[in-house]
């Protein structure tokens, strides 16, 4: 039988009085770019922590590749957890570590590796990441969007085939975050990896995401995109629809309307 | 000057002028207050002459507005009503809005403060006492947890960390020496120095050495040396583990698999436990030297005659009394230290608030430990 890679049944997450999911579902297959959206405050950090196990939901089944994380011990919990990375909204790298070292450090957690192959294995995922030549460097010398790529190669360390993005392209300007964009789907078509994503950012879900989760009313509308585009609730259609979408959109339009050839041209 | 006001018989005309901004906010407030309302039926205002008008301004403008719509008076605009009137104009909401919730709030209390003086530190009383014991709870749930985590790690002793437990030795042992050496010497001559006026009165002069080697060994050479770790590790220890927590870095060393009790918690806890000890030795040592050269420089005793004082004063027992202290003066340090840290979330406020009271609680216990020590060694006889 094959598991959906996330498969999240009946979430309920309360803080107090206020109840942010109630009876969330979410599936993720394999090979997915699934990226999460909502409004600021719907709980997509607290769903993406809840995956994680960094927080015990009050009532819903959470399970990954059918494993119902709610329910295992700690050692058969490190043993899922070796199997997916995760970035954080600010990097959450070591500040007291390098670059280097904060890619190493879930290889020493988990993997009994020689000092040389250790050594090589965390500058061939810093190089995967464009970030070769800043090994030496701590997390304080890196620009934002550096930050974010030293945290997708310290996810990649094991090699999961599952990624946990938090925001991946926040804070960063259109060129960098498209780079982001860019180097994901490399990532994600060569390493075939599945990827759930929480994300704001339009331009990064059209370019990468296969289907989008929508939290709204406190539960899940999960669809293509294509098909979220159709979808009749007021929020998803503001969203898609919205002054933002629609001069993304007009943007398009007026590049693809220009004339091919001449000097390079940006849109109107 | 920001306006001029011409009365009629129940008419007032107003000519505002200048610069209507919020530097000037004061002027515009008192002018506009010293405005005669009284028995105008009708408020004409010129606004034509307006140099600039910016929000803050527009909206004293409208208060004075409303108190002419208050005092029965129309008001109309000569030259068009500026725009920015019309963005403050839920101003009469808003101002309503609290002036109405004011008053029903003002009925309700009323009848409590009679109680309140009773009810009220009763309830902080009852408050900070359930706290306290869930404080209390948490502590020692977190030591168990230690407890757990140590076991588990002595079965694969990589879990142990060796590298990390020999870098919290360093940072909180070495790096504290000269700290340590200092206050030890400075202490036993005081110590010695005062113990000697006191003495010379019997002519026990000679009696200093006594004093100090007892009190330095059983109880000054630790307790200090514990002070002041629990100031300079027990605030490190929480300022760190709290800014990684704010980082998410504690966060990520969950969703890494990694137990951050093991990384984080275990090798400061036993660093510590390592180096108090130590650091008590050498307090020990430095404190029975600087007994040794007062008693040198201003008692004129000599040193072998002060060696062998010491040697007689101190039984077998004497030193180990105050050296066993040292790991569980460490243990509650490093405790309160790595406890308060992880419990950082939110803000930088907390981490200070928290780093705070780590120091305060790390050296209460110590003291309150080194009291129970005291009880059992006197109850053994020791």
């Amino acid at each position: 039988m094959i598991y959906p890679v996330v498969e999240v049944r009946g979430l309920v997450n309360r803080f107090g009085t206020q109840l942010v999911h109630d009876g969330l579902d979410m599936e993720v297959r394999a090979g997915e770019v699934f990226g999460v959206i909502g409004a600021s405050g719907s709980g997509k950090t607290v769903l993406l922590r809840s995956i994680l196990g960094l927080r015990r939901p009050q009532a819903g089944v959470i399970r990954l590749q059918g494993r119902d994380i709610t329910r295992l011990g700690p050692r058969q919990l490190t043993a899922v957890k070796a199997d997916y990375g995760v970035t954080f909204q600010h990097g959450a790298l070591f500040s007291s570590l390098s670059v280097l070292q904060n890619v190493q450090v879930p290889m020493l957690e988990h993997l009994a590796l020689p000092a040389d192959a250790l050594a090589a294995l965390a500058h061939l995922k810093l190089h995967l990441v464009g970030l070769g030549a800043d090994a030496g460097k701590s997390p304080a010398q890196l620009s934002g969007g550096m930050v974010k790529r030293a945290a997708l190669a310290r996810a990649l360390a094991l090699d999961p085939g599952l990624l946990f993005l938090d925001e991946p392209t926040s804070g960063l300007d259109p060129i960098s975050a498209a780079d982001f964009d860019a180097l994901l789907l490399d990532l994600h078509r060569e390493l075939r990896l599945t990827v759930v994503m929480i994300t704001h950012d339009l331009d990064t879900i059209f370019r990468t995401c296969n289907r989008v989760g929508v939290i709204v009313d406190r539960r899940m509308v999960s669809d293509t995109l294509e098909g979220m585009l159709d979808n009749p609730h007021p929020w998803i259609q503001a969203y898609f629809h919205g002054v933002r979408a629609q001069s993304r959109a007009r943007l398009a339009a007026s590049a693809s309307a220009a004339p091919v050839g001449g000097g390079p041209r940006h849109g109107a | 000057m920001y306006l001029s006001s011409r009365r009629s018989d129940d008419a007032l005309a107003l000519d505002l002028a200048g610069d209507w901004r919020v530097r000037n906010f004061g002027a515009l407030a008192r002018e506009l207050a010293a405005v005669p309302l009284a028995g105008a039926h009708s408020v004409l205002i010129d606004a034509a002459r307006l140099e600039a008008l910016d929000l803050s301004a527009a909206w004293l403008l409208q208060g004075f507005i409303e108190r002419a719509h208050a005092a029965g008076a129309q008001v109309h605009f000569i030259a068009g009503e500026p725009d920015l009137i019309r963005l403050v104009e839920p101003r009469a909401a808003t101002v309503g809005a609290a002036s109405a919730a004011a008053v029903p709030a003002v009925t309700i209390e009323s009848p409590a403060p009679a109680r309140r003086w009773l009810t009220e530190p009763l309830a902080l009383l009852g408050r900070n006492t359930v706290l306290a014991g869930r404080d209390s709870l948490g502590g020692l749930s977190f030591l168990g947890r230690a407890a757990l985590t140590l076991l588990s790690a002595i079965a694969r002793p990589r879990r142990l960390r060796p590298v990390s437990i020999a870098r919290h030795l360093y940072d909180t042992g070495v790096t504290a020496i000269p700290i340590i050496t200092l206050i030890a010497f400075l202490i036993s001559v005081i110590i010695a120095y005062l113990g000697a006026q006191q003495l010379a009165r019997y002519g026990a002069t000679i009696l200093v050495a006594d004093l100090v080697a007892i009190g330095v060994l059983r109880e000054l050479g630790v307790l200090l040396t514990a002070i002041i770790v629990a100031g300079r590790s027990g605030s490190a220890f929480a300022a760190e583990i709290g800014s990684m927590r704010l980082n998410e870095e504690v966060d990520a060393l969950y969703a890494m698999g990694v137990d951050p009790f093991e990384v984080l918690v275990l090798p400061r806890l036993l660093g510590l436990a390592l180096a108090l000890p130590l650091l008590t030795i050498v307090a020990d040592l430095v404190g029975l030297a600087g007994g040794a050269v007062l008693c040198r420089a201003v008692l004129h005793i000599p040193l072998s005659q002060y060696l062998v004082r010491v040697r007689e004063a101190i039984s077998a027992t004497t030193f180990w009394v105050g050296v066993i202290k040292a790991p569980v003066f460490a243990i509650l340090i490093g405790a309160a230290g790595t406890l308060r840290g992880m419990q950082v979330s939110g803000s930088s406020r907390e981490l200070g608030r928290l780093t705070t009271m780590a120091v305060v609680q790390a050296i209460f216990l110590v003291i309150l430990a080194d009291a129970i020590f005291a009880i059992v060694f006197m109850e053994l006889d020791i």
